[in-house]
């Protein structure tokens, strides 16, 4: 399973160094939308920081929805699934290995939203890299339910507005842990029950998506 | 014999819902501090109880039953799918009675706290299920995809089940049952809210009944459907 | 020795459509099938139901030992298709096609290099993305890699489309290694003349069954 999944990673990572699309559409996205809060906020400074955390993770939110449907795009044409289905990968392995390069993706997205944070809403540096812990449990979170609920709609006619309908309600509970723990942070605090939270799905997503996957993807 | 069972499942859940109301609108008393808010308490519990617990539980047993393949039947399918759609009904009812009581008790139609926010939450996924299933597609990938989703939206009920413990909120905590059984209400109250829950778990399985009945009567249509098909297809050969 | 394929009133649904409706079909070890039909007569559903890539509805079907109703995962690792739609990830070169599809198989990834210098795409066309190559040089990719793979079953479907007729002479001939080799080849195609030279075994399909059989030139040949 660990062997297909370094493989698949590899594949994944390869095809978005040569298309760049995280870097040319997907992060330009995040840092769109985190303009676009700040428009919707109001240019109060105060106002700004204090929505500072709930903003960054709905645009990491919104953009992860846009990076994982691009992931279950690889393998959504007729001819690569039955390539996939034909070299008999380790179904769990192919999961993981997608997730890990999806999380890679994400991890990056996250550091430039962060920086925007730093530079658009007047956030403290040094307690933004505090944060560091609650970003690397979310991402994993977030990739995990993004590469299982892509693989679900994948194939589909109607994949690009299933998604988010399906995705974004799953990805709430990561929403409020990411937005809280990091407020908690910025405020002086610890990220507390949170970060638990968090673990506990990236860990469960990552566990159910080993198992489902396969039933998922190759039926029998 | 099946009609039969649908009848008197029918007629039980009509009488004992009729008696829920008589008892909880003329029989009961009032609330000291609620007044007849409370009234609602005869609806909600057991809502939220058929919705949460029964309907999306089963759902996930039986999306269980279908994705393992020693179980492996259409008729695990079509129960998910049933209890799915019955399911919305009843929390949709339930986040509509808890309106209607928060309005008048907290003074807003609406607060974010955990248990109610996750509860929308859940309401949206099992919306996300219903729009999975009419994707076109053909009834094992449409089987297989919804069950997969079911038991992924059944992750989210044990967060349900634990936010009120796990952060403060206007909710009401666990304020009926604590915990070693002790009830916290008492007389005809306490007996109509047991009703309720009773008389609502019958209505969820006459509606679940008559769903899968249908649902398995389309199925059954697809294969006969399917038979005319393949004497079609067969004669092109012919030709 | 058992058949490699044997189905019995194989019945496949596309949809809810009957693509396959009740084949009957033996296929021997080592040999070469071709199988005829006019546009939707079943015959890329019946490779792929051959490759575990289509359920079976009813009926019933040995592939290389294994149950198409219960052991299609078990049986698609030694499985080889060439399909009408490209299987290739467009954004990774040929040679990085061929690599992953090895590894994956745990072989060598030098297997690929030997193989497209066989099908004849060397230097750039080897690097470049695969989508920058035409529809031809794909059909050329995907030879390279069952030859590279050397799987049990070949699966070709319409092999001949959009190659030059060199590239179809390469294509025959790799058919023929196959075959030596032990493995079993089913191809469809719209050329019946050409196929019939190079097979055991035709069938015609029409409507999703098998309307006739006869025997090919190639048995002929062999005996």
């Amino acid at each position: 399973m660990w062997r297909d999944a370094v493989l698949v990673c590899g594949k994944d990572l390869r095809i978005e160094a040569r298309t760049r699309v995280l870097l040319w559409q997907v992060v330009p996205f995040g840092v769109l939308a985190l303009i676009l809060f700040a428009l919707a906020l109001g240019p109060s400074e105060v106002a700004l920081r204090h929505g500072a955390p709930g903003l960054l993770w709905l645009a990491l939110l919104l953009a992860s929805v846009l990076a994982s449907s691009r992931s279950a795009a690889i393998e959504a044409t007729e001819g690569t699934r039955a390539t996939v289905r034909l070299l008999g990968l380790d179904a769990g392995g192919v999961f993981l290995g997608k997730a890990i390069a999806l999380g890679v993706q994400l991890l990056v997205l996250a550091g430039v939203l962060e920086l925007g944070l730093l530079v658009l809403f007047h956030v403290d540096g040094g307690r933004l890299a505090l944060t560091t812990p609650i970003c690397l449990l979310a991402v994993a979170a977030l990739a995990a339910v993004g590469t299982l609920y892509g693989a679900l709609v994948a194939g589909t006619e109607v994949s690009v507005t299933l998604l988010p309908l399906l995705v974004l309600p799953a990805l709430a509970p990561v929403l409020i842990a990411g937005e809280r723990g990091t407020a908690s942070v910025l405020a002086g605090g610890g990220p507390g029950r949170w970060a638990i939270v968090l673990a506990v799905m990236a860990v469960v997503y990552l566990a159910v998506g080993v198992v489902l996957y396969g039933p998922l993807e190759d039926p029998a | 014999m099946s009609a039969l069972v649908d009848r008197v499942l029918g007629w039980t859940a009509l009488g004992l819902v009729a008696l829920t109301v008589w008892l909880g609108l003329w029989v009961t008393p009032p609330d000291e501090l609620q007044g007849d808010i409370v009234r609602l308490l005869y609806l909600h519990p057991a809502l939220a109880w058929v919705a949460l617990y029964l309907a999306f539980g089963l759902a996930a047993l039986c999306s269980a039953l279908y994705l393992w393949p020693r179980t492996r039947a259409a008729k695990w399918d079509l129960l998910a799918a049933s209890t799915v759609e019955v399911g919305v009904v009843f929390l949709s009812l339930t986040l509509v009675t808890g309106m209607l009581w928060g309005r008048p008790a907290w003074g807003v139609w609406w607060t974010w706290d955990a248990r109610l926010t996750s509860t929308a939450l859940l309401e949206l996924l099992f919306i996300g299920y219903l729009a999975l299933r009419r994707v076109p597609a053909d009834p094992h990938t449409r089987a297989r995809r919804c069950a997969v989703l079911a038991l992924l939206a059944c992750l989210d009920v044990p967060i349900v089940h634990f936010s009120v413990q796990w952060w403060n909120g206007l909710h009401q905590g666990a304020s009926v049952l604590r915990a070693g059984f002790h009830f916290t209400i008492h007389g005809s109250m306490l007996w109509t809210l047991l009703l309720s829950f009773v008389a609502f778990t019958c209505v969820f399985a006459w509606m679940v009944r008559r769903r899968y009945q249908l649902a398995a009567r389309d199925a059954a249509l697809e294969d006969t459907e399917l038979h005319a098909a393949l004497v079609e297809r067969r004669k092109e050969g012919v030709r | 020795m058992a058949p490699a394929v044997t189905l019995r009133s194989a019945v496949a649904l596309l949809g809810r459509f009957p693509a396959l409706a009740g084949v009957d079909l033996d296929v021997e070890e080592g040999t070469v099938l071709a199988v005829l039909g006019p546009n939707g007569a079943g015959k890329t559903s019946l490779l792929h139901l051959l490759g575990g890539l289509l359920a079976l509805r009813s009926g019933t079907g040995r592939v290389l030992g294994c149950d198409l109703a219960t052991q299609r995962r078990a049986l698609r690792p030694q499985v080889g298709l060439l399909g009408h739609a490209s299987t290739l990830y467009p954004e990774l070169s040929a040679a990085e096609n061929l690599a992953f599809g090895l590894r994956a198989m745990r072989r060598p990834a030098s297997d690929g290099a030997v193989a497209l210098e066989r099908v004849g795409l060397i230097g750039a066309l080897a690097t470049v993305p695969s989508r920058s190559l035409s529809a031809g040089q794909q059909r050329r990719v995907g030879l390279a890699w069952l030859a590279a793979r050397r799987p049990a079953l070949w699966l070709l479907d319409e092999p001949s489309a959009g190659l030059d007729e060199d590239g179809r002479e390469l294509c025959d001939a790799l058919v023929e290694e196959a075959v030596r080799g032990g493995a079993t080849v089913v191809l469809s195609s719209h050329d019946p003349d050409r196929v019939a030279r190079i097979a055991d075994l035709v069938v015609d399909l029409a409507g999703g069954v098998v309307a006739q059989v006869r025997v090919g030139e190639r048995a002929r040949r062999v005996a």
